[in-house]
């Protein structure tokens, strides 16, 4: 930390000038910044949006569930007034409510076309639940229905929304593990960089040593280089990235299912983060090479 | 100011010096002559710890060379001032800024007075502003030697120091070292030049050290 602090703090005059400059490894440190905190910025969107994804399936869903009852025509009615009924006096039931044949129509529709004759078909009914945050204790539900509506059927829809939910936390997982071999990468190419500048330099460095300078003072004047251009770099890519993903296709249009992957609101905020930890990493992995390439030379 | 108790050095084979024992006093003005590869560069590596001995005892400062740590070997270069057998210049910055790049790594300015009075000592004033490359022979050594005495050091180290000077040249470096020597400062001058030697005992009582069979041998009052 402290490191960090002088290295801002001090001045630049010739620490600075006393390293040569030097084209081709300043200009791969830009690109590996650049193209890393893209790509980061990708792997940032994918945690963020698989992770919004998992929480709106986990939590929209979880608190809805459907009630199906099929029974003879005659005796729908009836079994819908039990079903309801029983649902009064289920304790973790917010709301209930018993889907409109043009409710059923607008579900039906996109596997039967729109003229569908729903009065003609058998249909279940369907009854919507909405539970409370505290949730039913759907083996109960089931033992009372079967008792009192042996046509219903409870559905809490964990069948299908489990391995969503696992797949969504997987991916973000994935990504933010994305994320961190991103970095890896990126401080091991600018290791390597540091590493070619620094050999390139080795004269630099044995007169530095001559006349008196401290490890730290020329440690300091390749890691500012280097660190400027991890800056730089990557906040260009940074931006390219945020762009990228400001234009790609929404995804509403596919319907709700499928959250755009992108930020939303003040999660744009969050790509921000990526110039600071790439200079931090660019900081760290020069300094580290420096001073390993300095025990060499007395 | 610089002590050696049967110092030993080599470079992984053999020893290439050997059982070498020497006092160096403030103040004083020594010579080290011996035929090239005998060892005179390695000796000087020696007294400003860019070597370490393989045996024996050697101190600067009253401080033993082993126990130094890198920021204490950085801090003894600032108090040795080193004109290398290449001056190790950095090629890109301009005679002055390499002039005063003792001062510059410990986050100090020259003052622009001095400098200029140092380049003016050295003849190279109007070189100032031009690259090492740029630069004579001749020109690029009195630069390091102007680097040398930058900090005001207590003790000079110059490697053939007039190497590829001639003669009118190489007296008048041996006289800016003899004026530094007059100033208090302890110089040390490895060259095989004996012509050298005898111009400079004309001007001040010099020791001549000669590295012989591997050791170092005070040579007798005359050549
Ligand atoms: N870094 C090194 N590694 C191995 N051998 C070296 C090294 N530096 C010098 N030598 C050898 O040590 C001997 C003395 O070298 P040096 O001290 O430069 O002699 P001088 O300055 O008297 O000409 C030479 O034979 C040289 O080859
Ligand atoms: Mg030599």
């Amino acid at each position: 930390m402290r490191a960090v602090l002088t290295f801002f703090s001090s001045e630049r005059s010739t620490a600075d000038r006393v390293v040569p400059p030097t084209g081709f490894t300043a200009r791969l440190t830009l690109f590996t910044a650049a193209a890393m905190a893209f790509l980061a910025v990708f792997a940032l969107a994918l945690s963020l949006a698989t992770g919004r994804l998992a929480e709106r399936w986990s939590d929209s869903l979880a608190r809805s569930a459907t009630i199906r009852i099929s029974a003879a025509p005659d005796q729908m009615d009836a079994q819908v007034a039990a079903v309801l009924e029983v649902l009064k006096t289920t304790p973790g039931v917010a709301s209930s409510r018993v889907m409109s044949d043009d409710e059923m129509k607008g579900l039906l529709k996109p596997w039967f076309g729109p003229d569908l004759p729903v009065d003609a078909l058998p249909l279940p009914k369907l009854i919507a639940v909405t539970e409370t945050s505290a949730g039913v204790d759907a083996d109960g539900l089931r033992l009372r229905l079967q008792a009192e509506a042996p046509g219903a059927i409870f559905d809490d829809h964990t069948r299908w929304r489990r391995p969503l939910v696992a797949a969504a936390e997987r991916i973000r997982m994935l990504g933010l593990m994305s994320l961190l071999l991103i970095f890896g990468a990126m401080a091991g190419m600018i290791t390597l960089a540091a590493q070619a500048a620094l050999a390139a330099n080795g004269q630099v460095i044995a007169a530095l040593r001559l006349v008196g300078a401290r490890d730290a003072f020329i440690a300091r004047a390749f890691v500012r280089r280097f660190t400027t251009r991890g800056l730089i770099g990557a906040t260009a890519g940074m931006v390219l990235g945020m762009i990228a993903v400001a234009f790609l296709p929404s995804a509403d249009a596919a319907g709700a299912f499928l959250t755009g992957l992108g930020f939303s609101g003040a999660a744009w905020l969050w790509p921000l983060i990526i110039p600071p930890i790439a200079a931090m990493v660019a900081f760290g992995s020069t300094r580290f090479a420096a001073l390993r390439m300095l025990r060499r030379i007395r | 100011m610089i002590e050696l108790q049967h110092v030993a050095m080599s470079y992984g084979g053999g020893d290439l010096l050997r059982d070498m024992s020497l006092q160096v006093a403030p103040g004083s003005f020594h010579f080290l002559t011996g035929p090239s590869g005998a060892g005179k560069t390695t000796f000087l590596k020696l007294c400003y710890a860019e070597l370490l001995p393989s045996a024996g005892h050697l101190s600067l400062f009253g401080q033993d060379v082993r126990q130094m740590g890198r920021d204490e070997i950085a801090r003894i270069r600032q108090r040795i001032g080193v004109v290398h057998q290449d001056c190790q210049f950095l090629d890109h910055l301009s005679l002055e800024e390499n002039v005063a790049l003792p001062l510059s790594v410990n986050r100090r300015t020259a003052d622009p007075g001095e400098l200029r009075e140092l380049l003016a000592w050295v003849g190279l004033k109007r070189q100032a502003q031009s690259l090492p490359p740029q630069l004579s022979g001749g020109e690029r050594q009195r630069a390091a030697l102007a680097r040398a005495v930058m900090m005001s050091p207590d003790v000079i180290l110059a490697d053939e120091p007039t190497g590829n000077l001639d003669w009118e040249m190489s007296l008048r470096l041996l006289s800016l070292l003899v004026e530094l020597n007059r100033m208090g400062k302890t110089v040390m001058i490895a060259t095989h030049d004996l012509n050298l030697i005898r111009q400079a005992k004309a001007q001040v009582s010099a020791r001549v050290l000669r590295i012989a069979n591997r050791q170092l041998h005070l040579a007798g009052a005359d050549l």
